[in-house]
Order: C-alpha cells, then structure tokens, then sequence
C-alpha cells in the first residue's frame, strides 16, 4: 500500500478529534493489554521462555541463510514450491502469475501483514481477480475501503454502530437487508455472506505465524477458523513469509507459541494453530492440490546484524501497540502504513527510509512500556533512538529544532550559564502558572498548550532541589 | 517471471544474508553438521509445570475456552452421547463421521443418518477421532489422512471428537514425539491443534464463539479399550 507515513502530524491530529475513533481506542485498554497480563501472571516460567525463544530466534538469524534452504529442501520435498522474492515488486510479479496460471477468478485471503505489505489484494485486483478477505476484521475493513489499523485485530478502530451500516450498506445484494446491531447477529451475517466464498475460491492466500525448517511447513495460528477455511478448501494454496519467519524445529514453534498466544490476546493457545506441509497427499480426501510458499526480503537482509537486528525477532504480537501511550491515543492509521505503533515506527523508516517517515520514530515519549512487555525482548526505544540520530545526521531534521538544539547544548556545555538560565526560567515559569500550578497558554509553546495545559514547575530547579536535599541528610534530618 | 529472474532473487536474497552475516559463501561442513545436530536432537527449551494429572488438566483447560468433555467407558455410550447433544442443540440426526476405522466400534442409534467422508458445506454436525489430546493446554491434535479429513474439524457448525485417553500427552513438545515413532514418521499435509470453538474478538473486542469453524466442540473422552 501506498505510505502516508509522511503526514503522520496532520493523520494524528485527524485521529485526535475524532470521536468514533476515540470511543474505540477506549476499548484498547482493558481489552487486550488486561488479558495479556493475567495470562503471563498465570505462568511463572514466562520470563524463561521468553529467554529460550529470544535465543531460539537469534541462533536462526545468525545461521538464517541455512535454514532457509533447510525450509526449501524439506518443502519441496513434500511436494510443494518456494518462490523468492527480494522486494515486493517481485512478490506482486509471482503471485499474479500462481494465481493467472491456475486460473483464478476468486482469490479467499487469511490476515496476514506481509500480504499487506505486498499489496496482494490491489495487485491481484489490477489483474481482474476476485478478492475476499476472510478474517472479520479485515472482512470489515475491506467494505470500509481502509487498512489495517492493528497488527492482530485490525479493525479496532471500527465501533459496533460503525460495522452495522457497512453491513447494512453491503449486504444487501446477498438478500440481507436488516441492519444488524448486536455482536453474535453481525458475525453470523458475516459468517453465511463468507462461506460461498470460501466454498468458490480457486487460490486461498494465508500469511505465516512461523516456517519450520526441518519439515517445510508453514503455520498459522488464529482463533475464527478463516485460516483454516482459506488452506484447506481451494485448489491452491499460497503462504507469504517473511524470511525472518523460518525456525529450526517443531519444539522451537511449541516455545515461542507459549509467549505469542500470551503476549497478544492473552490466550494460552488460540483455538486454532495449523500446520501445513505440501499439497494433499495421494489417497486425501481434501485440502489443496499445490502448495506454494513465497518467502519476501523487501529489506529484512539487510537489518541482519545492523542496529535494527533485533526487529527480525518480532512475532507480531501486538503486544508493543497494545501498551503505546501514543497508538493508544491516536490509533493505527496515523502511522500511514501497514505496520503501526512502536514496531511500525522501527519498521517503516527502516523499511521505506527515513526520509518520509521521520515523524514517526519522534512519536514516542521514550516511557519504555513496549520493550517491558515484548515477549522477544526487543529494545524499541533504543531503536527508536538510533532512527532519531540517522534523522539529525540526514539533516532531516526541522531547522527550528535543529537551532532549538544547538542553543540547548551550547548553553548545556556551561554549567553556570545553565545554572543560572534554569533557576531563572523556572521562577518565571512558577509566577505565571500561579496558585494553579498550571498555565493555559505560553510564548512559542502553542503545540503543547493548545490541547492541554502545561504543569508549571514548582519554583526550583532538579539541583537547587537535589542540593537542599543532600545538605538535609548530612544533618540528619532526611530520609 | 523468467527462469533466471527467479534464480537470482534466490541468489540475490541469500547472497544479501550472507553479506550481513560477514560471510562469502554456505556454512563450512562442521557447523552445518552442528546445526543438524541441534535439529534432531529436539530438544525443549522450557516446559511449564503443572502438578494435575495430565487428563485431569486437559478436561481443566479444554472447559476454560467453552469445550465440553464428557466422559465414557467404551464405545456403546458414544451414540447416546452424540444424541443428547444434537437434541439439546436442536440439531438435525444427520452426521457426518470421518471414515477412521478407530470409530468403526461405534453403533449409531438407527435415529441418525451416517455418511462417512469428507466435508461439504451444508453439513452441520462432524464426528471425528483425534491424534492426542494435550494437558498443558486443553487442545486436540488432528492429523489429515484419508481417515481423517480436514474439512470435518472446520466446515460443519458442531464437531464432536473421539479421544481416547491414552493419547493425552503433558506437554505440547510430546506431540511430536509421538508423531515421530509411529511406523510413518512423515508429517502430514495438516497438523491441526484445536483449542476450543472457533471464535472471534473483531467487532469492539467482544468475543463470540462461532466465527467460521464450529461453534460448538464437544470431545467424547474414552477409556481405553
């Protein structure tokens, strides 16, 4: 999909004043970033599983290009076809043509971010293929016309009312002209529109959860049964991975999937965790005839070892967005493309470039919440850092933040001059925020204080503080 | 794309890797042999621990995501079984059983009417046999063969399974070990772990059983015979 990563301001600005959006992103919090911690409560061994699958991923990095031909050699050897693609022209190019050569009139998608990040659905759409998306979310934000706005539940954004006119809107030419106001009625509607289009689909198109080196297989791991329906139903079945996806065995999947499940729904296991291995078997009585597997760089090589490593560990659990201060108050389609919150800000300036995306890795208040709960121990914030450090040294930086700075260091360099500017500013700064301690308008400070109010500082600064404190304690009389 | 082009976005990609990795070529023989060691050697990392019995744990957490189990000592109860739950259910008697021959002891009451095959459409009611139950989580395995089709464990609105309870293992890692020593180790085309109904949280995090696969799943625990 086209980014829109570049007007990230104007987008989050947009989000902020819209009152749907803000109901729905109300939700967020006790929703999912609840369950995750009961469920990593309710196992004590968490903190080592996520040690042995944070090692799990790291030994495959370190040997990911022998893997990958394991992962080859196996899948072909049963049965099926790996296609490379090194950027996602490449992807588009092959998956039009799997699905031109078999004939395809309608394509049935499972959710999957690398589809996303391809752009199967207008690639295959350009060549005049049927496509359906089968998740419901993305069913829902499908008719809607938009993107994903979440990485696991990607129509967060959407309230009940919302899904109720879509439904409303476009079920009408499947004889259903109610409207549809209550959960279980909404996913049933949707559940009778779907199944003719799982039952006529030529080519279903899943993502994958993981790649299992030492069989060939792929794995999805879901809870609506979509997936399911989507690689065992038409004649041909399509994975796309990224290539960081591969791990070596069957037990490595069984360990990471202790943390996935945990970290993203709070659910132990899903209800459905599929592995799929080659097309049908000569004597099976269903699934489907090919097997194709397409396995997509588009810039993951080349974080290998780079400051940005430790991102090919993410298992896109959500977990990261769920706890983000920033996602949580300005939603998923703020961030312009297809990876949103603290992964998306890693992932789209390193995979896009910084140039056009460097509002993102600034949309962040450093409080570290997204590496506390990664179960792959990624250091977001640090990542998030470095971006900003490639921002300045591009010269990407606005040249008012770039003098800002220059005058913050020059007078940072000098302690006295500091000492006096700061003792001076927060006096100022106390007089005017008065008894309230709050100041609902300042010079130059019109970006922070036209949407809330600033906290006036008590009337000294951290060392005139720190220092009263000490002399305190060297009579005795602190704590 | 051509021949050559899909060639190179290979060599292009793994070559890519290898520069990352501040090597020119594959990895030397000794370390490959170490890496297949670390393969077949299949080792767990961590197992969590529980102190139930590893069935007592399955009934446990298959209740916690919405199964039902119920429990029987042979196969002359199964019938009655899948009878109260179609009638409790209102469902229609018609069922469709996998062809697996460990479900050939079964006697249907002559109430229902049974077709042993796959799964099409407007089929409503599945009954299947399972690989292994697992304790850790309360999921069931399934392996597709030609006793044992896909389509049965997501196209129908109910699906009841057999299980025996020899075939609960303790943790997720002893089903593959059990899938390796049977007399064909290969894996088949669908390993499919089942834990619960199908469900779905997309519409205001709201969750509601029954999205695409079976809204209801229901395991029949056997005592061995």
């Amino acid at each position: 999909m086209e980014s829109q990563a570049h007007n990230f301001k104007q987008r989050a600005d947009v989000a902020l004043h819209d009152m749907e959006l803000q109901k729905a992103l109300g939700m967020l919090k006790g929703g999912l970033a609840s369950k995750r911690s009961v469920a990593v409560a309710a196992m004590p061994e968490f903190d080592a599983v996520r040690d042995a699958g944070r090692d799990i991923k790291e030994h495959t990095l370190a040997h990911l290009d022998y893997y990958l031909e394991e992962f080859e050699r196996n899948c072909v050897a049963a049965g099926g076809q790996v296609h490379w693609a090194s950027s996602v022209e490449d992807a588009r190019e092959i998956i039009v043509k799997l699905c031109a050569d078999a004939a395809a009139k309608r394509v049935t998608k499972g959710k999957s971010m690398v589809g996303e990040e391809i752009g199967v659905n207008e690639a295959l759409e350009a060549a005049g293929v049927d496509v359906l998306e089968t998740d419901l979310g993305e069913y829902i934000i499908q008719l809607a016309g938009e993107p994903p706005s979440h990485i696991i539940a990607p129509a967060i954004h959407k309230t009940k009312e919302q899904v109720t006119e879509l439904f409303y809107k476009h079920h009408a030419k499947h004889g259903k002209t109610d409207r549809v106001t209550e959960v279980g009625d909404i996913v049933n509607e949707a559940r009778e529109v779907l199944r003719e289009g799982f039952l006529s689909a030529d080519v279903g198109i899943t993502g994958a959860n993981f790649l299992v080196a030492e069989s060939g297989s792929s794995v999805i791991v879901t809870n609506e049964g979509n997936g399911d329906l989507t690689n065992t139903l038409p004649r041909v079945h399509i994975v796309t991975a990224g290539i960081e996806k591969v791990v070596p065995t069957f037990e490595d999947v069984s360990t990471i999937l202790r943390l996935l499940g945990r970290s993203a729904t709070g659910q132990e296991m899903s209800s459905y965790t599929t592995f799929s291995t080659g097309p049908r078997r000569a004597d099976d009585l269903d699934g489907p005839h090919e097997f194709h597997v397409l396995l997509l760089d588009n810039g993951r090589s080349e974080m290998l070892g780079n400051e940005f490593h430790d991102m090919l560990r993410c298992i896109r659990c959500s977990a990261c967005m769920n706890h983000c201060p920033v996602y949580g108050t300005v939603g998923g389609h703020a961030y312009g493309w297809v990876y949103p919150g603290p992964m998306g800000s890693v992932l789209t300036p390193v995979m896009l470039g910084i140039e056009k995306t460097n509002s993102l890795p600034n949309a962040c208040t450093l409080n570290g919440r997204c590496q506390e709960v990664c179960p792959m121990q990624i250091p977001l914030p640090s990542m998030l850092r470095h971006l900003r450090e490639r921002e300045y040294t591009q010269r990407l930086t606005p040249a008012i933040a770039r003098a800002g700075l220059a005058v913050w260091a020059f007078v940072a360099q000098r302690p006295k001059l500091y000492g006096l500017a700061t003792r001076l500013a927060v006096k100022a700064l106390s007089l005017l925020g008065g008894k309230k301690g709050r100041l609902r308008w300042l010079a130059f400070a019109g970006a922070w204080t036209d949407a809330r109010d600033l906290p006036a500082p008590a009337g000294e600064t951290f060392q005139q503080a720190y220092r009263k404190r000490m002399q305190a304690k060297s009579k005795g009389l602190g704590g | 794309m051509s021949d050559t082009k899909i060639s190179s976005a290979r060599e292009r990609v793994l070559g890519n890797i290898r520069q990352s990795l501040k090597r020119s070529g594959p990895l030397g023989d000794s370390i490959q042999e170490s890496l297949r060691a670390r393969s077949d050697a299949h080792r767990a990392a961590v197992k969590p621990h529980y102190s139930e019995d590893p069935v007592d744990r399955f009934i446990i957490k298959l209740h916690a995501v919405s199964g039902v189990v119920t429990r029987v000592s042979s196969a002359d109860e199964i019938s009655a079984v899948v009878e109260d739950h179609v009638t409790r259910w209102k469902l229609a008697f018609d069922l469709v059983v996998a062809p697996d021959p460990a479900l050939d002891d079964i006697v249907w009451s002559n109430r229902f009417k049974v077709e042993r095959r796959a799964a099409i459409g407007s089929d409503q009611t599945s009954v299947t046999g399972a690989f292994a139950g697992v304790g850790e989580t309360g999921s069931l395995v399934l392996l597709s063969s030609p006793r044992s089709p896909t389509t049965l464990n997501f196209l129908p609105e109910d699906h009841l399974i057999v299980l025996a309870r020899s075939s609960i293992v303790a943790h997720l890692e002893d089903v593959w070990a059990r899938l390796r020593a049977q007399d064909d180790p290969s894996v088949p085309r669908t390993v499919n772990f089942i834990t619960g109904p199908s469900k779905t949280g997309d519409v205001e995090q709201i969750i509601h059983e029954g999205a695409h696969g079976p809204r209801r799943l229901h395991v029949i625990l056997r005592d061995d015979r």
